[in-house]
């Protein structure tokens, strides 16, 4: 199975109040293609800014950094842009959606960012939307959906570009248990692929079932990655 | 991996290949190294700026309200300056005006002796030259109060430099006997004779009406319409020689020598020709404007008291204007920090910025310099000075730009400097 994600000795220092806080201190993590990975721990262990790192929109103080081969600081900012406007796809906790912009126009976002002309990357938008059950809501505002729907349109929109990356951060935390499950499900469902690598940071135990490996974090290392399996007989 | 059919516009770089039939479908999708310029973000960055209509109302109205006074007061200044020339813009004839050399604005009248019409007349260049009487002299009122007016007497023979619009009488009627022509404003208010009802407006005059100069009895034949000068004074004009009758005794009256250039002459030349023979100041129509405005601006407060109004509706223009924008670019921060991590670029994201500026900006302008037409057209009978000039509107215009680009520039540093990661953060 090829390497997706290579992350080796990270460190990663936080300034805050005039105090150094290291919120990574040489964590190694290797996550192959088709994998979806879950990064668990408590607040402030560092899965945030892990998963920032990985996705190239934070920088490491030290240690090496790779994204299907490609290391983010050796990119210049225009490449490193490019690669991630292509590569990688967000779910927030918080859905971020452009509350202005309807679930289509939402949807579409990152082709524009990607070039395409609004008319095709709106058509697009509406199959993908249609793909996570939401074909009927294309025109509704975020606002008009319910938490479970807003996340299923930012699913699609993490989607819509066929990114290589999806990073999920806390996807089900604002949801109730079967929204959660069910966001799951989709992803699950329409995410994974064999040439593509979803990690998820969280913290909802509801959903840990549906990880191929869990790496636990704690104080900015990793203390422990399990395969599913392992991770249910732990607990 | 299988050739693919890619349009000339994409670029290699990691990523996905769309190639797209004729009709910009989705034909087949692979991963490769090529990758399209991003497509302009511009309906995004308009309904972002229009989603929240009360913040995008709040904009607008304060760049209203900042174009509004930089627009209105100065309309105001223009307007009182221009006034300060009214006079020479009304009497509009003559090419060239002699006075006396230290002669520092229009109402500045220092005499001269008849003379010096004879001496001009006898200088090669000239068409003609006719006497102007100009002073201030008091007219007594029908309840026995006094108003001082500006008396103009005109040439007895050719009647040159009187008023251009005539609403009663005829200027030929000034040959009439005791003959007075008033305008329309001195006539309606500050002439006009008492109310017989307590707080009553005054009853305007009417042709027929007399009135008495300096213990002389003057008739009105005529009333005219004329720009009101800068104190606003009632304006009654005569023939030169009954204006002498009028005004007290002395050895010079005459105020100003209107000159007609002879035709193929330069005007200049006139004037330098003029100033050697004579020893007297002379001066084209607009060189006279000029010498009377930069008095004004020189000699007066008011430049500098509308300077301040003017300043102030800048600095709060800005603060209300600039201080609504920031807040709204504030609080689309994590909006802009999605794009961002999405991979829009920092010039994408500039732009957008800049549409929502230049879009806000121009609809709070055109309302602002709309209100203060009307302002103007509702107050054009009134004593109001209200003058806008197409200079006057590029000025407001330059402002409010002005108010635009600091407020998207302090906007933007905030947006080129976020951390996209801050979209994690819940």
């Amino acid at each position: 199975m090829s390497l997706a994600i290579h992350c080796q000795n990270i460190v990663k220092t936080y300034t805050t109040d005039g105090q150094q806080v290291v919120a990574l201190n040489g964590v190694d993590l290797d996550i192959a293609l088709g994998e979806l990975m879950m990064l668990v721990g408590p607040s402030g262990c560092g899965k945030t800014t892990l998963i920032s790192i990985i996705a190239g929109i934070l920088n490491q103080d030290s240690g090496r950094c790779e994204l299907f081969g490609e290391d983010f600081q050796s990119m210049s900012n225009k490449d490193q842009l490019r690669f991630r406007a292509v590569n990688i796809g967000f779910v927030f906790q918080a859905y971020n959606l452009l509350p202005s912009l309807n679930a289509a126009e939402n949807v579409s976002v990152p082709l524009i960012i990607n070039g395409m002309k609004r008319s095709v990357a709106e058509r697009k938008a509406k199959d993908v939307l249609a793909q996570v059950g939401l074909g009927e809501r294309t025109q509704s505002l975020p606002a008009q959906l319910s938490g479970g729907q807003q996340q299923r349109v930012a699913i699609a929109r993490a989607l819509v570009h066929s990114p290589r990356l999806i990073v999920c951060d806390e996807p089900t935390s604002a949801l109730d248990h079967k929204s959660g499950h069910n966001v799951m499900e989709l992803l699950k469902q329409v995410a994974v692929q064999h040439d593509r690598v979803l990690v998820i940071v969280t913290h909802d135990a509801r959903i840990f079932s549906f990880a191929d490996r869990i790496a636990e974090m704690d104080d900015g290392h990793i203390v422990k990655i399990s395969n599913q399996t392992s991770h249910h007989l732990d607990r | 991996m299988a050739q693919v059919q890619v349009r000339t516009q994409w670029l290699p770089i990691n990523g996905i290949v769309y190639t797209l039939d004729s009709d910009e479908n989705i034909a087949t999708q692979s991963r490769t190294t090529i990758h399209r310029e991003p497509q302009t973000m511009n309906h995004i960055a308009l309904k972002m700026l229009m989603g929240d209509k009360g913040k995008y109302l709040g904009i607008v109205m304060g760049l209203t309200f900042a174009s509004l006074i930089m627009t209105q007061q100065p309309a105001i200044f223009v307007g009182l300056m221009a006034r300060s020339y009214s006079f020479i813009s009304d009497v509009g004839l003559p090419d060239i005006w002699v006075m006396d050399s230290k002669v520092q604005f229009i109402d500045d009248i220092k005499p001269l002796q008849e003379t010096e019409l004879y001496r001009v007349r006898g200088i090669s260049g000239v068409e003609w030259a006719m006497p102007l009487y100009k002073g201030l002299l008091k007219v007594r009122l029908a309840d026995g109060t006094f108003q001082t007016c500006n008396v103009i007497g005109l040439d007895d023979t050719t009647l040159v430099g009187g008023p251009a619009v005539m609403l009663e009488g005829t200027l030929a009627d000034l040959r009439r006997s005791d003959a007075v022509i008033v305008d329309i404003d001195g006539a309606r208010d500050k002439l006009g004779k008492p109310s017989p009802e307590s707080g009553g407006k005054n009853i305007p005059l009417k042709i027929g009406d007399s009135l008495e100069l300096n213990d002389h009895r003057a008739t009105i034949v005529g009333i005219a319409k004329v720009t009101r000068t800068f104190q606003s004074q009632p304006v009654i004009y005569t023939t030169y020689s009954r204006a002498k009758s009028y005004a007290p005794r002395e050895r010079r009256l005459l105020s100003f020598v209107l000159v007609k250039v002879k035709a193929g002459q330069d005007p200049q030349e006139l004037i330098e020709r003029i100033r050697a023979t004579t020893g007297l100041a002379a001066y084209t129509q607009d060189g006279f404007k000029t010498l009377t405005y930069n008095y004004f601006m020189k000699n007066t407060g008011i430049p500098i008291n509308f300077g301040i109004t003017i300043a102030l509706g800048f600095i709060v223009g800005t603060a209300i204007a600039g201080q609504t924008f920031y807040n709204f670019t504030l609080e689309n921060l994590r909006q802009f920090g999605v794009l961002k991590a999405m991979g829009a670029s920092n010039g994408s994201l500039l732009r957008m910025i800049l549409l929502q500026a230049v879009l806000v900006g121009s609809i709070g302008y055109g309302l602002g310099v709309g209100l203060a037409a009307l302002f103007g057209f509702a107050m054009r009978h009134t004593i109001l000075a209200f003058k806008m000039p197409w200079q006057l509107l590029v000025f407001s215009g330059a402002g409010v730009g002005l108010i635009c680009i600091i407020a998207a520039l302090i906007s933007i540093l905030k947006v080129i400097r976020l951390e996209p990661a801050i979209v994690f953060k819940s």
